[in-house]
């Protein structure tokens, strides 16, 4: 199986790739080859850094790549910033558009007694029928490492608390993200991509 | 609920492990990607590999190691020890650290954390301190010293000052060592470490002078440690990460188990 990588120079892509090939998958990499995500089998879009890097896929046409390739059911999973992008926008880099396929704002975590970044591993508790989830138990720790977050809405696949809850998964049809970075989340981290690589329209 | 991370750290000289968490029935003692994957089986949080070769050639058996190590881990893996421009940190990014670890780079020219970090994101970066309280001094945590070359050489600069001015130019961690606790055993510094932890808003991992699993509950609690390097605890009573998180998790420390 062939996964498509997307660069948007945010950060280092090694990790993830390292875990899709210990996963058995094939990687290729895009910074700007629309082709390569115009014939995409599945496709993931990491990132840490800063929402505005982002901007990078609209001057490239990759967000209009990545949104035909959606429509035509290609499996989608978005890693922190990039789960972050499938929102309307990220109070982080107002000006800058997401790619809106949820309807919602990512939005810094409130004021409050605890450290921001939330950086470490904290625990998800699963909505029912989560199929990028399916075999995490409730209570299994993953690792973030960010200071913006998706609000808990009727998409979110699984819920994290850290000053308040918020989304660490989020799922409707072929379109998943995760906060969190599976690549480095040790076992649960490799079940949760091991199950969008199986994952069938 | 967020938990409180356990650190192994290796140690390594020209591709070795010199001095890292020893475990009673060690098997491959030297070997960094095999001990590395080891922590990581046995609940480690994350790996510090910390790379005390000073010499030139060095780098590239560096890269190796980095780049071995990384291959089949798949917690945080942060690299140390030598990175003193952002070229150097990129080359061990590409190598497979997710993180990097400066020093004595970071104190010579500050601007280095501000470079890894926009490449990078402050996630990336973690400023490592090596700590010194002088105990004549009026007020001997305000007052502590940053210390470099392995506590040798004073910098002038003071610790609280120096992890929030690393915090405002992008670290996104500070790796905080007692050298006055250091090899001691004799617990770590909770006073410095939660004057650091309170002054920054970033995660203080503490370490240096963990003896017993107690040293480990006090730093959690008493010294606000986010985290908390483990280096030869386990001569300890317990014989892995998994071992000691369950005994801090019975002291009500919350931790990430099962793992």
């Amino acid at each position: 199986m062939r996964v498509t990588v997307i660069d948007y120079k945010a950060g280092n892509l090694t990790s993830v790739l390292k875990a899709l090939h210990h996963l058995g998958a094939e990687t290729v990499v895009t910074d700007g080859d629309l082709a390569l995500v115009e014939a995409a089998e599945r496709i993931v879009l990491p990132g840490v850094g800063h929402f505005a890097a982002t901007e990078r896929l609209d001057a490239t046409g990759l967000t209009t790549a990545i949104r035909a390739a959606i429509a035509r059911g290609v499996p989608f999973l978005g890693i922190c910033v990039g789960m972050q992008w499938l929102y309307t926008g990220s109070g982080e880099a107002p000006n800058q558009p997401g790619l809106a396929h949820f309807a919602e704002l990512c939005a810094h975590f409130p004021e409050s007694k605890e450290k921001v970044p939330h950086v470490g591993w904290n625990s998800l508790e699963i909505r029912p029928n989560s199929r990028l989830l399916a075999g995490v138990e409730p209570g299994e720790y993953v690792y973030f490492t960010h200071s913006y977050k998706a609000p808990v809405t009727a998409d979110t696949a699984a819920t994290t608390y850290y000053i308040e809850p918020f989304a660490s998964a989020v799922e409707r049809g072929n379109v998943m993200g995760v906060q969190f970075h599976p690549e480095k989340s040790g076992a649960t981290g490799l079940k949760i991509l091991g199950n969008f690589l199986k994952w069938k329209g | 609920m967020i938990t409180k991370r356990i650190i192994a750290c290796l140690d390594v000289h020209d591709g070795r492990v010199v001095k890292g968490v020893q475990f009673v029935d060690i098997i491959d003692a030297g070997d960094p990607a095999t001990q590395a994957a080891r922590h990581a089986r046995e609940g480690a949080d994350e790996i510090v590999l910390l790379d005390i070769t000073a010499t030139h050639e060095g780098r590239q058996t560096l890269l190796d190691t980095v780049r071995r190590t990384a291959r089949e881990l798949f917690v945080p893996f942060c690299v140390g020890g030598g990175i003193r421009t952002a070229d150097d940190a990129a080359q061990v990014f590409e190598a497979g650290a997710d993180k990097v670890s400066v020093n004595s780079a970071a104190l010579a020219d500050p601007t280095l954390i501000d470079a890894i970090g926009r490449s990078f994101g402050a996630q990336a970066v973690v400023v490592a301190i090596d700590a010194r309280r002088d105990p004549e001094a009026v007020d001997p945590v305000r007052d502590a010293q940053v210390f470099v070359q392995g506590g040798r050489k004073l910098t002038g600069r003071r610790v609280v000052e120096w992890a929030r001015e690393a915090e405002a130019r992008g670290a996104g961690e500070i790796l905080l060592t007692s050298m006055n606790c250091d090899g001691t055993r004799t617990g770590f510094d909770c006073e410095l470490t939660a004057a650091v932890s309170k002054s920054v808003n970033i995660p203080v991992i503490a370490s240096g002078g963990a003896g017993t699993v107690a040293h480990f509950v006090d730093v959690f609690g008493r010294g606000k440690a986010d985290a908390a390097l483990a280096a030869s605890i386990f001569h300890f009573g317990v014989s892995s990460a998994r071992a000691l998180k369950e005994e801090l998790a019975k002291a009500g420390v919350s931790v990430r188990l099962p793992c």
